[in-house]
């Protein structure tokens, strides 16, 4: 028997959500303001969920590394959000956005999560718009669209190639306007280190302070993570660099099941790498596939020829191209999902037909686009995207196409939630990217800002009412209480231990020695035989890493480089639940691509029979082997069917 | 990309252990370095090898390493977010410099944002300035279908143009007088532009002027600087749309 409960109520899919927000309970105003919420980051998720709750007059802590919320990653999406409003009358509806959501996450996600997600899109365009987010608009004054990759239909809203910043500023600037009515305080420059769990609940977190090193403790009635992904396990990701998966792995080793850890997903249209001394990856904006081909050399010497500099792209007749992605997927096109953009590149470059000195690259062209629309309009649509591009590699991309490679750009897993958003520890929250309900084995395009946003705006605020109506004759929660020193004094032994290591290497050898492990044996293309040499690997990195790390400086100031020892501590942790993940999953889906359970021409191969699963995996202790528990994943609406973009 | 190698460059680069200790400006060496490396893993580089040393890596402020967090600041060779137009210091790449060449590095400066360590500083005055308007007064919900109200392109696309401040400071680094002109007409303009942010546009002006001048910040005298240095290209006319609705609240008074 399994002890997950989902929570997804009974009834008809396009029902559920308004029945359950008709049953479950809610706080009345004088007793909001009895309550405290911690909200741990202040992304999309974060940001917005923090102003709503304040808004409705909850007490709220906001968290966040970053020396000003405004700088939390969602800023740096690129391309748009998707809503179903079918402003384009191209037959787009609730059901339509949630099928292709679920397609596009090959079946891997729940049902009832993906139809409210797209059930309140709307309401989201709704919202940023009366805060004032410059969306792209036509000349009649009304909203603009475009497509994205998965779909048949135009419904990403975009604020130019800065969707991502736009949005973050309304919901930045709704919690700005509630940190000056006192309802929000808030505490940048703070990292969350751990949570406080008392009789079982979550009571709060204790942070160290990065400017002072002060290690802090703060109470609440219930505590939100909204901490983003994981993707930095990888070392090279379009993630920024300070972005961690530790509030999440915390939380799962108090006692939070971790789900799907597997899923992450690569991007096709990242910036290549150049050489060892590179930091991270930059993406190039899914949108550009709507007006870019993305081609490789059609004959093998072409390709040496451009790997060595012989030749340039622009010598390569136009019969010599292969355009692959139209030539294998004919209706989608350029536009297929991420995930098999991705492997159709790989397979390419892998059989030798790559471009770029490294041979791990394809090209992305917008010569055809400019022949066809001029290139006004090409830059009007993507002119930061190309200035961007032009900056990073020193070519013009208006003259000679982009070269493009995939990269870790996403985590679907993350923490497991039920239907209300919580975990498996009472009253702690996973909301936007950290929790892993609505993508399953694959993100489409424009559906991260959707998500972060319909979690913190419209579900969110509504769920937690459930609980926190048992908790009205709960007192402020006593941070002098026994559970709180102990963690604080756990927390102030692990600072200790990784200053007192004192040892020869810093913290950026073992996190790219952790990414390369990674990127080899648990990246774009998985088998047993490596998944079980990589949970060796890093079982050696987290040796070496704990016996021979050094980090300088003291620990009551500010400090990077600590800073970075515990993030890259938790990552070897992690990147061993993600091996297991991906070697117990035993199939191919979405993101995940094993190379035992492929078709004959070579496309991934779900196996609906062992595969139809949410893991949630148990924290068992430091010596013990982690326990996976399944949710099984009923799908009373949609048939499954092996996915084609053919 | 045609890669070369830049065999050495020298650092000079200002060190101060906290915000009330006395800094200074400290040389080092790195070598072998790509042009096609950013400047902040050149950075990444040297702080490598001063951890191998045994000597305190340089802190200084970076995240996205994409040029729209805001972050990342650096003043370089006298110029803020280094020797390039509309980029930021991550987007700053070892080609725009020579081989053997001196840089010197240095915090933003500016008595409203004091330094941290290093090359960080704080820039909390900013928040503050914003929390005194800098958004739309509307609550979660309630609020109508975003088709409800067209907006012009031009307006629309003019009120864009305002948004893509990423508030990282360049334009008080770089001002003589240390004014927030640019970026509190950048807020000012973007939302005053929009139907939703004029309602209250002349309220907003003054109180976020007001914030200003009271944290310390400088007066603008319109040399335009802060245009130049600006990675997001945010215009002075940003300025003139600000003190348009700032004469508004005068008049009114």
């Amino acid at each position: 028997m399994t002890v997950l409960n989902s929570k997804i109520p009974k009834g008809p899919l396009a029902e559920k959500w308004s029945e359950h927000k008709a049953k479950i309970n809610v706080v009345s105003p004088a007793n909001k303001r009895k309550l405290d919420v911690i909200v741990v980051g202040t992304g999309l998720a974060g940001a917005s969920a923090a102003a709503s709750l304040a808004e409705l007059g909850y007490n709220v802590k906001a968290f966040c590394y970053q020396d000003s919320p405004r700088r939390a990653h969602s800023i740096a999406a690129q391309g748009g959000i998707n809503a179903s409003k079918n402003y384009q009358n191209d037959n787009d509806s609730v059901y339509r956005l949630f099928y292709d959501t679920i397609k596009g996450g090959d079946y891997r996600a729940r049902e009832g999560n993906v139809y409210r997600l797209a059930e309140v899109s709307g309401s989201i365009i709704d919202q940023c718009v009366a805060q004032g987010v410059p969306f792209g608009r036509e000349y009649g004054g009304l909203l603009a669209n475009r497509s994205f990759g998965g779909v048949l239909v135009s419904r990403t809203f975009y604020a130019r190639g800065q969707t991502g910043q736009q949005l973050l500023i309304g919901a930045y600037g709704a919690l700005n306007r509630q940190i000056s009515t006192g309802k929000v305080e808030l505490f940048s420059r703070h990292e969350m280190l751990d949570i406080v769990k008392i009789d079982g609940k979550a009571r709060g977190i204790v942070a160290r302070d990065m400017v002072s090193g002060e290690v802090k403790k703060y109470g609440a009635h219930a505590v939100v993570i909204a901490t983003g992904g994981y993707g930095n396990v990888f070392f090279l990701s379009t993630n920024a660099m300070g972005c961690n998966g530790g509030a999440a792995w915390q939380s799962y080793k108090r006692g939070a099941y971790m789900s799907n850890p597997c899923f992450v997903q690569i991007h096709p249209t990242c910036i290549p790498v150049h050489g060892d001394q590179q930091s991270k990856l930059t993406l190039m904006s899914e949108s550009l596939r709507n007006d870019g081909r993305i081609w490789v050399p059609k004959k093998k010497e072409d390709a040496e020829k451009l790997q060595k500099g012989e030749i340039g792209p622009n010598d390569i007749a136009e019969e010599d191209r292969d355009f692959y992605l139209e030539r294998r997927y004919p209706s989608y096109g350029n536009l297929v999902p991420r995930d098999v953009a991705s492997r159709a590149a790989k397979e390419r470059c892998d059989a030798g037909f790559g471009v770029n000195n490294t041979g791990l690259a394809v090209y992305l062209d917008f010569k055809y686009s400019i022949e066809r629309l001029g290139k006004d309009v090409i830059e009007a649509r993507y002119g930061n995207l190309f200035q961007m591009y032009e900056k990073i590699t020193d070519v013009n991309p208006y003259g000679e196409p982009m070269q493009i490679y995939p990269a870790i750009h996403y985590t679907m897993g993350g923490t497991w939630v039920d239907y209300n958003l919580m975990t498996t520890i009472p009253g702690l929250y996973s909301i936007g990217e950290a929790n892993f309900s609505d993508h399953g084995g694959n993100r489409l395009g424009a559906s991260a800002l959707m998500q972060g946003l319909a979690d913190g705006y419209f579900v969110l605020p509504y769920t937690i009412g459930d609980y926190l109506a048992n908790e009205i004759q709960t007192p402020k929660i006593d941070t002098n209480a026994p559970e709180f020193e102990e963690v604080a004094k756990d927390v102030k032994n692990r600072l200790d231990t990784l200053m007192a290591i004192k040892g020869t290497k810093p913290v950026d050898y073992f996190h790219k020695k952790l990414g390369k492990v990674m990127w080899d044996y648990v990246g774009m293309s998985r088998n047993a035989k490596g998944l079980q040499k990589a949970i060796e690997l890093i079982a050696e990195i987290k040796t070496e890493f704990w016996a021979d790390v050094r980090v300088p400086g003291e620990q009551n100031e500010l400090n990077q480089e600590l800073e970075k020892a515990g993030r890259v501590a938790d990552f070897i942790d992690m990147a061993d639940l993600m091996a297991r993940d991906a070697l117990a999953r035993n199939e191919s889906c979405g993101g995940h691509y094993r190379e035992e359970s492929v078709t004959e021409e070579g496309e991934a191969m779900r196996n609906d029979e062992i595969g139809c699963y949410a893991s949630a995996w148990e924290f068992k202790g430091e010596k013990e082997e982690p326990h996976m528990h399944k949710e099984e994943l009923k799908f009373e609406t949609v048939e499954l069917t092996q996915r084609s973009y053919k | 990309m045609i890669e070369k190698i830049l065999n050495e460059i020298t650092l000079k680069v200002w060190r101060q252990k906290n915000a009330t200790a006395k800094g200074a400006f400290e040389t080092y060496t790195v070598k072998n370095i790509s042009t096609d490396t950013s400047f902040m893993e050149m950075l990444d580089i040297l702080n490598y090898q001063l951890v191998e040393e045994g000597k305190d890596p340089i802190a200084f402020d970076h995240d996205c390493r994409e040029g729209i967090c805001g972050t990342c600041s650096l003043f370089i060779n006298g110029r803020a977010h280094g020797p390039d137009n509309d980029i930021t210091t991550c987007q700053l790449h070892m080609r725009k410099f020579k081989d053997g060449e001196t840089i010197t590095i240095e915090p933003w400066r500016g008595t409203a944002f004091p330094v941290t360590k290093d090359l960080i500083v704080d820039r909390n005055a900013f928040e503050k300035i914003l929390y005194a308007g800098g958004f739309v007064s509307v609550n979660t919900g309630g609020v109508p279908d975003g088709n409800a109200i067209p907006i012009g392109y031009d307006e629309s696309e003019s009120a864009m143009d305002a948004a893509a401040c990423i508030g990282c400071g360049a334009c008080v680094a770089t001002c003589k007088n240390s004014s927030a002109m640019l970026f509190v007409s950048a807020k000012v303009s973007h939302l005053a532009r929009l139907p939703q942010g004029k309602v209250e546009a002349v309220k907003r002006a003054k109180s976020m002027v007001a914030k200003m001048d009271e944290l310390g910040f400088g007066g603008c005298s319109n040399t335009g600087a802060c245009e130049i240095e600006c990675p997001k290209g945010i215009s002075i006319a940003s300025i003139a749309k600000l003190n348009r609705e700032y004469l508004t609240a005068k008049f009114m008074e």
